[in-house]
C-alpha cells in the first residue's frame, strides 16, 4: 500500500477554553475523495486551517507522502502541494482570471513574463482537466461557479496533489454542483486528493470514497461511504438518532391569505431586484421560493416584511397594505398579522450583543403584556423568554445571556420562538436552517410544519432544495427577479427546479 | 494676457503642484494597499520642518532632505504601528499624526531657533535652486547680457519660450516628482510588487492564502508614502520656500487626498488633478484681484479657490469614485 497523501496524528487545538480539535488523527489514501461531514462548530474548518498554515496545532503531527511536515504558514502548505478552495472565494474581485491565478506565484518581479507562462499553464491545465475559464474576465464578470473553477486552477497552477473543499456547493446551483463534481472526478482520475467537507449527507454519499465524521471537535468515525448509510453517518454526527426526513400530512389549502400582484422591488443602486411578481399563499399551506442566492427573494422577503419599499400591490386576507410610505414599515406588517423570521438572524433577526429576554421581545415590545406603566416590564419579558425557550429546547435557557454566546441552531430556535409564538396569519421564513446544525434543523422544520397544520400560511425562502422539497407544497423557482415556474412540490424534482433555477424556462411555466 | 504671462502662471503652477503630486502618490500607493493615510499633511509638515532645519545647520541641503525623508518615515513607521500591527483606526492614527506634526514642529522649532516657530531663512547652498536645461535662457545668460531674465524670454521664441520658462529652471524635486508619475504606474501595473499590492488592498484575504505577507506589502506601501512625503515637505520648504514656517504645508496634505480621490487612484489622472489644484493656487498667487465686469473679486476668494475645489469633489460631485475595497480596514485572519 501506497504511503497516504496526508496523515494527521493525534492534532489538538484550544481557542481559550473551547476545545475546537481533539487528539484528531486521519489517514487519506492518494487518488480519492475523502469526505469529512460534521455540524457547525464541529471542528471542521479549524482542522483544515491547521493544514492550511492559518492555525498551529497545539499538538499533533502532519504527514504529507510519508514525511513528516511543518506547516507554520501558507507559504508552507502550499509548498507541501497543499491547495485550499475556501467557502468564501480568495479572489480579487477587479483583476483579471490570470491575475488572480498568477497572484502569489509570480515568476519574477516583472509581471509580463509571468502572465504569458501562466497564460499557456493555464491552457494545459483547461485540456487536461476539462476546466474552462476565460483568463482575461474580471472575476466579478463571472458567475460564482466559473470563481470556483478559478480557486481550482489557483490550486493546481501551484502544483496542488491535496485539494481542500469547504463547502464547495453552497452557492451553486444543483447543474453547477453537478459540473463540480465531474471536474473533481476527473481530478481524482489523474492522481489527485480530495478532500471534501460539506455538511450535506447527499453529496457525501455520492461522491466520496471514505468519509470521516466530526462531532464536537472530536472525529467520531471513519468509514467507507459504500458501506455507511445517511442515517448512520447522521447520528454519528448528532450523537442521536435524527429524522431525515420530514413527516408530512397532505395539506388542506384554505383561503387566500397573501395575494402578491405585479410586485416589484427596486434597489438604492436602481437595480430591479424583483420583476412584476404574482403570488398567492393559502391558509394551510407552504409556498416555497427555491433560486440560487441573489435572485430577488432577499428582496421579496424584505418588502414583505416591511423592510423595503416596492411597487404594485400585496393584501393580506383581503385587505390592501400599501408598499411605501406611511404604514408600510415593519411595524404594521407585523400589527396586520405577518409575521418575519429574516434570512440573516445575525444581521436581522437579533441583536448579538444583547441579552435573550430582549430579543426575545424586539419587534413585540409594546405588546400590552410587556408593558408596565410607562415601562417595559421586564420581569414578564424575562418569564416569557424561559417559557419560549423551554417550549423551542433553547440550551442553554438562559434569558441573561447575550445573543452572541448561543449557537447557531440556538439563535435561530430564538427568532422562530419570538415569531411563531405571535400566532400570525402569514409566517415569511428565510434560510431557516443555515448555519443551524441537523438536531436543530429538525425542529425547526416540525415547527414550520405544525404551524401549516394549524392553518396558517407559510412563505418559505430557501437556497438548500431539499429544504424547499421536503417542506413545501408549492414551489416558486425564482430567477433574476421573475417567477419562473411554481410546481406542486410532490409532482417536480431537483432536476426541473435546477433547470429552472439557471433560468431555463419550464414548458407550462 | 500675453503668451508669456501664461507660461509664467503654467510655470507656477508646476511648482505648486510638485508638493501635491508627490503627497499625492504617497497617497496611492498607501491606499492602493489599503491604508487610509489623512496624515499625509502631517509627514510633510515634519518633513518640511526637519529638513529645513538640517539644512539651515549644516549647510547641505541633501542632508536635509535625507533628514526630512528620516522625519517623514518615523511617522509611517507610527501609522503602521497603530493601523497594521495593532489594527488601529487608521483615520484617527493619521489625525493623531497631523496634531502630532503640528505641534512638535513649532516646539522644536522654537526652542532650537528661537524665531517664533520658524528655521533660519536658507541660503543658496541650503537649498534645492533651478537647473538649468541645456539650450534654455537662464539666470547666466541674463547676466552676460547684462539684462533682466524676463525681458530676455519676452523677445524669445514661442519654442524657446516654454522650453526656458515652462520646462527649464525649476529644482531637481520637481523634475524627480514628475518622473514618479511613470514610475509609479510602471510598478503597480508591470511588477509582481504593484500587483500584490493592489490586491492586499482590494482583498488581503487571497494575498494572505497566496502565502504572501499582507503586513509585509502593507508595511513596504507606507514605507514608500514616507518617502514621497518627505520628498513633498523637504520641496516645500528648500525648495519652494527658503525655510520651514508653521503650518507651511496649509492643507496641502488633504487637497493631496482630494487629488487622489478626484484622480479615482489611478497615477496618471493624479498628475491631472495635482495640476489642476497647482494651477488655481498658482492663479491665485499671480492675480490677486480680478476685475470681472466691473466687480473687482476680492483676493480671498482667489486664495479659497483650491480649498473650494477640494471640497467640492470630497462632496462627491466629480462623478463615482471606487477606492479600494479593503481601504480602511485592518486584515484579521478569519476562522
Amino acid at each position: 500500500m501506497t504511503a497516504p497523501a496526508i496523515e494527521l496524528k493525534g492534532i489538538s487545538k484550544a481557542f481559550g477554553p473551547v476545545q475546537a480539535n481533539k487528539d484528531i488523527s486521519i489517514s487519506v489514501q492518494p487518488g480519492t475523495i475523502h469526505g469529512i461531514i460534521g455540524e457547525n462548530g464541529a471542528g471542521k474548518s479549524t482542522l483544515m486551517s491547521i493544514l492550511y498554515g492559518f492555525y498551529k496545532a497545539d499538538k499533533g503531527e502532519i504527514w504529507i507522502k510519508g514525511t513528516k511536515t511543518e506547516i507554520p504558514d501558507s507559504q508552507a502548505a502550499i509548498a507541501a502541494g497543499i491547495g485550499m478552495v475556501f467557502q468564501h472565494f480568495k479572489l480579487v474581485e477587479n483583476f483579471t482570471v490570470l491575475e488572480n491565478i498568477v497572484l502569489g506565484a509570480e515568476d519574477s518581479g516583472l509581471l509580463m513574463p509571468s502572465l504569458s507562462r501562466a497564460r499557456k499553464e493555464l491552457k494545459e491545465l483547461e485540456e487536461e482537466y476539462e476546466l474552462y475559464v476565460d483568463p482575461d474576465k474580471r472575476i466579478d464578470e463571472i458567475g460564482v461557479g466559473m470563481q470556483q473553477r478559478v480557486e481550482i486552477l489557483k490550486a493546481l497552477y501551484r502544483k496542488a496533489e491535496i485539494l481542500i473543499l469547504d463547502e464547495p456547493t453552497g452557492v451553486l446551483t444543483p447543474a453547477e454542483a453537478d459540473q463540480l463534481f465531474r471536474i473533481l472526478d476527473r481530478l481524482r482520475s489523474e492522481g489527485k486528493t480530495i478532500i471534501l467537507i460539506t455538511h450535506k449527507l447527499r453529496e457525501i454519499m455520492e461522491y466520496t470514497d471514505t468519509v470521516s465524521v466530526m462531532r464536537r471537535g472530536q472525529m467520531t468515525a471513519t468509514v467507507k461511504t459504500a458501506e455507511s448509510s445517511p442515517e448512520q453517518l447522521a447520528e454519528l454526527m448528532v450523537g442521536r438518532k435524527v429524522l431525515l426526513r420530514v413527516d408530512k400530512v397532505p395539506a388542506t389549502p384554505g383561503k387566500p391569505i397573501l395575494e402578491i400582484e405585479k410586485l416589484s422591488v427596486v434597489d438604492s443602486a436602481g437595480v430591479q431586484r424583483v420583476k412584476d411578481i404574482d403570488l398567492t399563499v393559502r391558509a394551510g399551506e407552504i409556498l416555497g421560493i427555491a433560486g440560487v442566492a441573489g435572485n430577488g427573494q432577499s428582496e421579496l422577503l424584505e418588502v414583505l416584511g416591511g423592510m423595503r419599499d416596492g411597487t404594485g400591490s400585496i393584501r393580506i386576507n383581503g385587505q390592501p397594505l400599501p408598499l411605501s410610505g406611511k404604514g408600510s414599515d415593519a411595524r404594521a406588517r407585523r400589527h396586520a398579522g405577518i409575521a418575519h423570521v429574516p434570512e440573516d438572524r445575525q444581521r436581522e433577526g437579533l441583536i448579538m450583543d444583547f441579552h435573550a429576554w430582549e430579543n426575545v421581545a424586539f419587534g413585540y415590545h409594546r405588546e400590552d403584556i410587556y408593558k408596565k406603566g410607562l415601562f417595559l416590564d421586564n420581569a414578564a419579558l424575562r418569564a416569557d423568554t424561559e417559557a419560549k425557550m423551554e417550549k423551542f429546547d433553547v440550551r442553554p435557557p438562559n434569558p441573561w445571556l447575550a445573543a452572541k454566546s448561543f449557537s447557531g441552531g440556538n439563535q435561530q430556535k430564538i427568532v422562530v420562538a419570538r415569531e411563531i409564538e405571535r400566532n400570525p396569519d402569514l409566517l415569511l421564513i428565510g434560510q431557516p436552517t443555515r448555519g443551524v446544525d441537523i438536531g436543530a434543523i429538525e425542529f425547526i422544520h416540525q415547527q414550520i410544519m405544525e404551524l401549516r397544520d394549524q392553518g396558517k400560511a407559510i412563505l418559505l425562502v430557501s437556497v438548500e432544495l431539499e429544504e424547499i422539497l421536503s417542506l413545501s407544497d408549492r414551489v416558486a423557482v425564482m430567477f433574476d427577479g421573475k417567477i419562473m415556474g411554481e410546481r406542486p412540490a410532490d409532482q417536480t424534482d431537483e432536476k426541473e427546479l435546477g433547470l429552472l433555477m439557471a433560468g431555463v424556462a419550464g414548458e407550462a411555466a | 494676457m500675453d503668451f508669456l504671462t501664461l507660461i509664467q502662471v503654467l510655470d507656477s503652477t508646476v511648482r505648486m503642484a510638485t508638493p501635491l503630486l508627490l503627497a499625492c502618490l504617497a497617497g496611492l500607493f498607501s491606499e492602493r494597499a489599503g491604508i487610509f493615510d489623512i496624515g499625509l499633511e502631517g509627514k510633510m509638515l515634519m518633513a518640511a520642518f526637519f529638513s529645513a532645519a538640517v539644512a539651515a545647520v549644516t549647510g547641505n541641503v541633501w542632508l536635509g532632505l535625507l533628514a526630512g525623508i528620516g522625519a517623514s518615515m518615523l511617522l509611517s513607521g507610527l501609522h503602521g504601528l497603530a493601523s497594521i500591527t495593532f489594527r488601529g483606526n487608521q483615520l484617527i492614527s493619521g489625525v493623531a499624526l497631523n496634531f502630532l506634526a503640528s505641534g512638535l514642529t513649532v516646539l522644536i522649532a522654537e526652542s532650537w531657533f528661537r524665531q517664533g516657530g520658524r528655521t533660519p531663512s536658507l541660503l543658496t547652498e541650503g537649498r534645492f535652486n533651478g537647473i538649468e536645461l541645456p539650450f534654455a535662457i537662464g539666470p547666466s545668460e541674463a547676466e552676460a547680457a547684462g539684462r533682466p531674465l524676463s525681458e530676455l524670454i519676452g523677445e524669445a521664441n514661442v519654442i524657446q519660450q516654454i522650453w526656458s520658462e515652462l520646462i527649464s529652471g525649476h529644482s531637481i524635486l520637481v523634475y524627480v516628482a514628475a518622473l514618479m508619475v511613470p514610475l509609479t504606474w510602471w510598478v503597480l501595473f508591470r511588477t509582481r510588487f504593484g500587483l500584490r499590492l493592489r490586491a492586499v488592498g482590494e482583498n488581503p484575504a487571497a494575498v494572505d492564502t497566496a502565502g504572501v505577507s499582507v503586513r509585509g506589502l502593507r508595511f513596504a506601501a507606507i514605507g514608500i508614502a514616507g518617502v514621497l512625503c518627505g520628498i513633498a515637505g523637504a520641496y516645500l520648504a528648500t525648495g519652494l520656500q527658503a525655510g520651514f514656517v508653521k503650518e507651511m504645508t496649509s492643507g496641502r496634505g488633504y487637497i493631496a487626498l482630494a487629488a487622489l480621490i478626484f484622480a479615482k487612484w489611478r497615477p496618471w489622472h493624479a498628475l491631472g488633478a495635482c495640476l489642476l489644484f497647482g494651477l488655481l493656487q498658482a492663479v491665485a498667487l499671480r492675480f490677486q484681484s480680478i476685475q470681472l465686469g466691473g466687480v473687482s473679486i476680492p483676493v480671498q476668494v482667489m486664495d479659497a479657490l483650491p480649498y473650494v475645489l477640494t471640497v467640492v469633489i470630497l462632496a462627491g460631485f466629480v462623478g463615482k469614485a471606487i477606492p479600494p475595497r479593503a481601504g480602511g480596514q485592518p486584515y484579521v485572519k478569519e476562522r
